[in-house]
């Protein structure tokens, strides 16, 4: 079944005129119509979109033309990437049939590089959620066992590759959505250095924390995507204008001889599941045999992270959510004579944005304003401060660093759904990078014996050392191979005998 | 211990535009007591002598040439517009000052 | 009964505040590449990033940096090393991300000065006004409101948005509290505006149109009892839209607040604005609760760190100020200070000055600004420059009377009909077929036929009473229709009388 190879490899399917993307398409396409009722990881399916870029791609492939290695291979979009004329919800009620009059940078890089847009995917309203249970349309199922979630906000994304609906998929990470989606579903998931990949077009969440990256089930795919859409945007004032690492060299490299690799003190241990930690200290063990170094490092103002985080967050949520008010675009409720507009934005703002999103708005209006600043919002920036001294530190003793990405595995749909804090307490080891603005990349690292579900090992690297991440995530991953045999999603179950 | 009150809340939801129902206010004022306390710590280490972080990344002027780009048609910019009369944007009655 | 006010000066010291935000002429707006033509078809100049459209992304306009702080060398101040945007967070129709894009606490420009002279009982005085700061900032769009009778907010049903003014640069120069001007403060607020305007147009960096918006004054007014330091509460004037309503509003609000003072009552704190037709000024909405702006630094842009080679370049390139390029125009056409004054007052200088550059005589371009023109334009109440005859037309209108081919009275006649929309003075003498009558012949007849009618005049002027042509001299004027020279009348009179 072609549907369940890697990208590189269909890219060689195609490039050897072994399949068609109009094919290769079509096949996605219909396996997303059996299994997505179960799933729910699109929001929308674009199936005349796609089959008309895959066809294109063809073409020129007929044609002879220079094509980009991910030429005509499909992808899934988190619907927090607008698309021009698709619709862009964002998860969110508040955008109900919108569609964007422009192209987001990452989709127009996609574009550039005839990658074939299957749809968009679903998330937690907003990009805000570890679990995609606060889209407004429904959650997502993890394909490992339908009644758990496949971790958020991009649950949508990383579904959508465990499902084989899609071999290639894009996430935002703000503080761990790419991460930790990756982690619970055992695919591959990277957070670049932030200004790595362009914003523009990217529906903001929290400015100075949010980043596109790849999601894929390998980590040469991941690089393949990462190399497409990176690279410095004119239109994103804060895009690197620097060359973009050498990322696909690396993966193909994978080779850790004489690398420090430091564990965090502080990312294990407590509130760690037990198979979690199992899986990590393999994977060290691992690398240590491929001739890395383990050194253990300290950052002590991590754990002050989360709490900043929901600080800084929320602060800059509530004023990049200020826009949906309904009078330029999304939903209007309320509007009848005699109606003020600051009657119909309260109404259309109350009825549009879930729980969660307008708790956020709350917390970080709270946070902005006028007496609580320097205490909340301003003492959550110095925190940000420590932690990148943090890593800075760590960085001298280790050329990356390591811990699980989630303290635990994919959990129930609804379990954690009315405990905020439980809830964020996901995010414990992804947010510390997004903080820094570095770069930290997800693979899988087994499965916890537990529950049989897979576990996430993280890699963090400096900003614009991208590179390291997938040199250290391709070695990784290549000894873990050897020593199952054959990719942990080969063990996926949720979708019973058509997995 | 931060105590927030449902009037607090009431005035948070007023300057963010939410209209929240008295019960939705009480629900959020006892979540956001737990959430503040929680994130409260920041200031446990949040020093004189610590300078604030607000970009992630040493970035600094960064510009763009005056030059005219495209616009979109009057179509698109109105194509999402709920409501749409004379080329502009139709809008309820504004409560506001007279600009 | 309003108040006079020489007893509001008698018990009262104003304290004024002037806050004048300027559209900059960029070609293209602050954060995105739209174009700023006034007076376009209504959203033609809009983008995603002017209509906040989810996920657009601002970039700032480098020229808007550099008119900024050309802005604030010719005011004096201090150049920041480092300064930001901050986002200015509150809600309304016609700003579409419901934040502006501003500066807060790390403007741009600070602590500078402008120097105005007043023609005071004393002679000519000088003001200091101190600034306090220049930042920039971006403008909102244009609201129509429908329905009810007056095109008012209040009582209207609904309203139409434009955006193409939302994100056109603005520059907000703000002023300390103005001391010390006593009376004064009407004739100092009016004199800074226009000072300030006069250098922003020797800047070229905006066009400074009051009528169309693009500089606008807040005027801040309190008072307080002579020899109390006890400052009054301050009202803020908006919607002052030309220097004479600049003047007009301040001393309107100096009175109106010596009235509430005088009955006990409080002026409360409030945004006001100014009424055109009478002079006066109304309460705008107050609002029930104080806003919370909630201001933070604007994570979408990274700051301002300009480098002192620009900065020194621009410094060396500001033109001459208007206060010493006054006073050299005043020395070159040896002007009386009085004359200087009303030509300043009446703000033909500029126009005179381009009209002499044509040519013209000095005294001759300003007798025409000042006095037939001056007074067609006072008739229609619009200033002289707003009149449709040009500087190119009065230079030749002089040049036309030095060369005997006009008289003052017919040159009267030809600016009336190019203000009338006749044409340039060339068409207009075409086709009213307008010329001095030097044809002797023609000239002699008339004269006779004066001499004929007032026989006893002539027999004076004979006896040597010269005064007594005056008579004749006007009749043969008259039966010329104004076409004759005068000069040429009398000579040939005095001739054809023995004289
Ligand atoms: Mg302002
Ligand atoms: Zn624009």
């Amino acid at each position: 079944m072609i549907i369940k190879r890697n990208a590189a490899d269909m890219a060689a399917a195609l490039a050897s005129g072994e399949t068609t993307s109009v094919a290769l398409t079509q096949a996605h396409l219909d396996r997303i119509a059996e299994v997505d009722k179960e799933v729910h990881a699109f929001l929308h399916v674009d199936s005349e979109g796609a089959l008309a870029q895959a066809a294109l791609a063809d073409k020129k492939r007929a044609a002879g033309e220079k094509l980009s290695p991910l030429a005509g291979i499909p992808l899934a979009l988190k619907d927090v990437m607008v698309q021009k004329g698709i619709p862009t919800t964002c998860g969110s009620k508040m955008l109900e049939g919108w569609r964007p009059p422009y192209d987001s940078t990452v989709v127009s890089k996609l574009r550039a590089a005839d990658v074939v847009i299957l749809g968009k995917t679903n998330m937690d309203e907003f990009a805000m959620g570890s679990s995609t249970e606060n889209s407004a349309y429904g959650p997502t199922h993890n394909p490992w066992d339908l009644s758990r979630i496949p971790g958020g906000s991009g649950g949508g994304s990383s579904a959508s590759l465990a499902a084989f609906e899609a071999p290639l998929a894009i996430g935002t990470d703000t503080g761990g959505s790419i991460r930790q989606p990756a982690a619970v579903t055992g695919t591959v998931g990277v957070k670049p250095t932030y200004g790595g990949v362009s914003r523009y077009g990217l529906v903001a969440f929290s400015s100075s924390l949010d980043q596109a990256g790849p999601c894929a089930r390998t980590v040469l795919d991941a690089a393949l995507l990462h190399e497409v859409i990176a690279g410095h945007d004119p239109k994103d004032s804060t895009s690197i204008n620097a060359p973009v690492p050498a990322i696909v060299a690396a993966a193909k490299n994978g080779n850790v001889k004489g690398l420090k690799i430091g564990v965090i003190k502080e990312l294990q241990g407590e509130g760690y599941q037990a198979g979690v930690l199992n899986r990590f200290n393999e994977s060290l063990e691992l690398l240590a045999g491929l001739g890395a170094e383990i050194v253990e490092v300290s950052c002590p103002y991590f754990e002050y992270a989360l709490a900043a985080y929901y600080l800084i967050a929320p602060s800059e949520c509530s004023s990049n959510l200020a826009r949906f008010d309904a009078m330029r675009y999304g939903i209007r409720v309320g509007d009848a004579s005699g109606v003020s507009a600051e009657e119909v934005m309260n109404l259309t703002r109350e009825v549009g944005f879930g729980r969660e999103v307008k708790r956020r708005i709350i917390l970080g209006t709270y946070a902005l304003s006028s007496g609580y600043y320097d205490a909340y919002y301003g003492s959550a920036q110095k925190v940000r401060t420590l932690i990148k001294q943090d890593f800075d530190n760590a960085f001298l003793k280790a050329d990356v660093l390591v811990s699980p990405t989630a303290p635990t595995t994919a959990f129930k749909i609804g379990e954690k759904a009315d405990d905020p804090i439980a809830m964020y307490l996901n995010d414990i080891a992804t947010i510390p990078v997004n903080m820094a603005g570095i770069c930290g990349m997800s693979l899988p690292s087994g499965l916890a014996e537990e529950d049989n579900l897979p576990t996430g090992f993280q890699i963090m690297a400096p900003a614009m050392k991208d590179d390291r991440l997938y040199n250290v995530g391709a070695a990784l991953e290549a000894a873990l191979l050897s020593k199952w045999g054959a990719p942990i999603l080969s063990h996926v179950s949720g979708l019973g005998a058509r997995a | 211990m931060a105590e927030i009150s449902r009037d607090d809340v009431a005035n948070l939801a007023r300057l963010a535009r939410i209209d929240m129902a008295p019960a939705e206010l009480d629900h959020l004022a006892s979540e956001l007591g737990v959430i503040l306390n929680a994130v409260a710590r920041v200031q446990e280490v949040a020093g004189q002598n610590v300078p604030p972080t607000s970009h992630p990344l040493p970035l600094q002027n960064v510009y763009r040439k005056d030059e005219v780009t495209p616009s979109l048609t009057p179509e698109a910019a109105l194509s999402a517009a709920p409501a749409s009369e004379e080329q502009r944007f139709k809008v309820p009655k504004i409560l506001g000052e007279e600009a | 009964m309003s108040l006079k006010y020489e007893d509001v000066i008698a018990k009262y010291e104003p304290v004024l505040g002037l806050e004048v935000h300027v559209e900059l002429g960029t070609a293209s707006k602050m954060f995105c590449g739209c174009n700023t033509i006034f007076g376009a078809e209504p959203n033609t100049q809009t983008c995603p990033v002017c209509l906040g459209l989810p996920g657009a992304l601002p970039v700032v306009n480098e020229k808007a940096i550099e008119y900024t702080i050309m802005i604030g060398l010719a005011l004096n101040c201090s150049i920041a090393p480092f300064s930001r945007f901050a986002r200015k967070n509150y809600f309304y129709p016609d700003m579409p991300k419901n934040f502006q894009t501003s500066q807060y606490d790390e403007p741009i420009c600070i602590n500078g000065f402008l120097d105005v002279e007043i023609d005071t009982d004393e002679g000519i005085k000088k003001f200091r006004v101190e600034i306090e700061r220049v930042h920039m900032e971006e403008d909102t769009g244009k609201s129509l409101h429908m329905g009810g009778a007056t095109g008012r907010i209040h009582g209207a049903d609904y309203s139409l948005l434009d955006y193409n003014r939302a994100g056109i640069p603005l520059v907000e120069i703000v002023t300390k509290i103005v001391p010390g001007t006593g009376k004064y403060a009407p004739e100092v607020a009016r004199a800074y505006v226009a000072e300030l305007r006069d250098i922003l147009r020797s800047l070229n960096v905006s066009d400074v149109k009051m009528e169309q918006g693009s500089l606008r004054c807040d005027a801040n007014v309190s008072l307080r009892l002579i020899g109390s330091d006890v400052l009054g509460t301050r009202s803020e004037t908006k919607n002052v839209n030309s220097l004479r309503s600049v003047e007009r509003a301040v001393r309107g609000e100096m009175i109106r607040h010596a009235e509430l003072l005088n009955k006990g009552e409080r002026v409360v704190q409030e945004t006001r604005h100014f009424q055109e037709d009478t002079g006066l000024t109304r309460s705008g909405r107050s609002k029930e609760q104080a806003e919370d702006y909630r201001y933070f630094p604007e994570p979408d842009l990274v700051p301002i760190v300009p480098d002192a080679t620009w900065i020194e370049t621009l410094r060396a390139a500001l033109p001459e100020k208007p206060s010493t390029h006054r006073k050299r125009l005043q020395e070159a056409w040896s002007v009386p200070d009085k004359e200087m004054a009303s030509m300043i007052n009446a703000d033909v200088l500029e126009i005179v000055e381009a009209t002499v550059n044509l040519g013209a005589d000095p005294a001759k371009a300003r007798g025409w600004w000042l006095g037939e023109i001056a007074r067609i334009a006072n008739e229609k109440d619009v200033t002289a420059a707003d009149l449709p005859i040009t500087p190119k037309d009065v230079a030749e209108i002089v040049a036309l009377v030095a060369a005997g081919e006009l008289t003052d009275k017919l040159a009267r006649q030809v600016i009336e009909a190019v203000i009338a929309g006749e044409g340039r003075p060339s068409e207009v003498i075409e086709t009213r077929g307008i010329k001095v009558v030097s044809d002797d012949g023609a000239l002699m007849a008339a004269i006779e036929k004066a001499i004929a009618a007032q026989p006893e005049v002539a027999e004076k002027v004979r006896g040597g009473n010269l005064p007594a042509a005056g008579a004749l001299i006007g009749a043969v004027m008259k039966e010329t229709e104004g076409q004759a020279d005068a000069a040429k009348v009398r000579e040939l009179l005095l001739k054809h009388l023995g004289q």
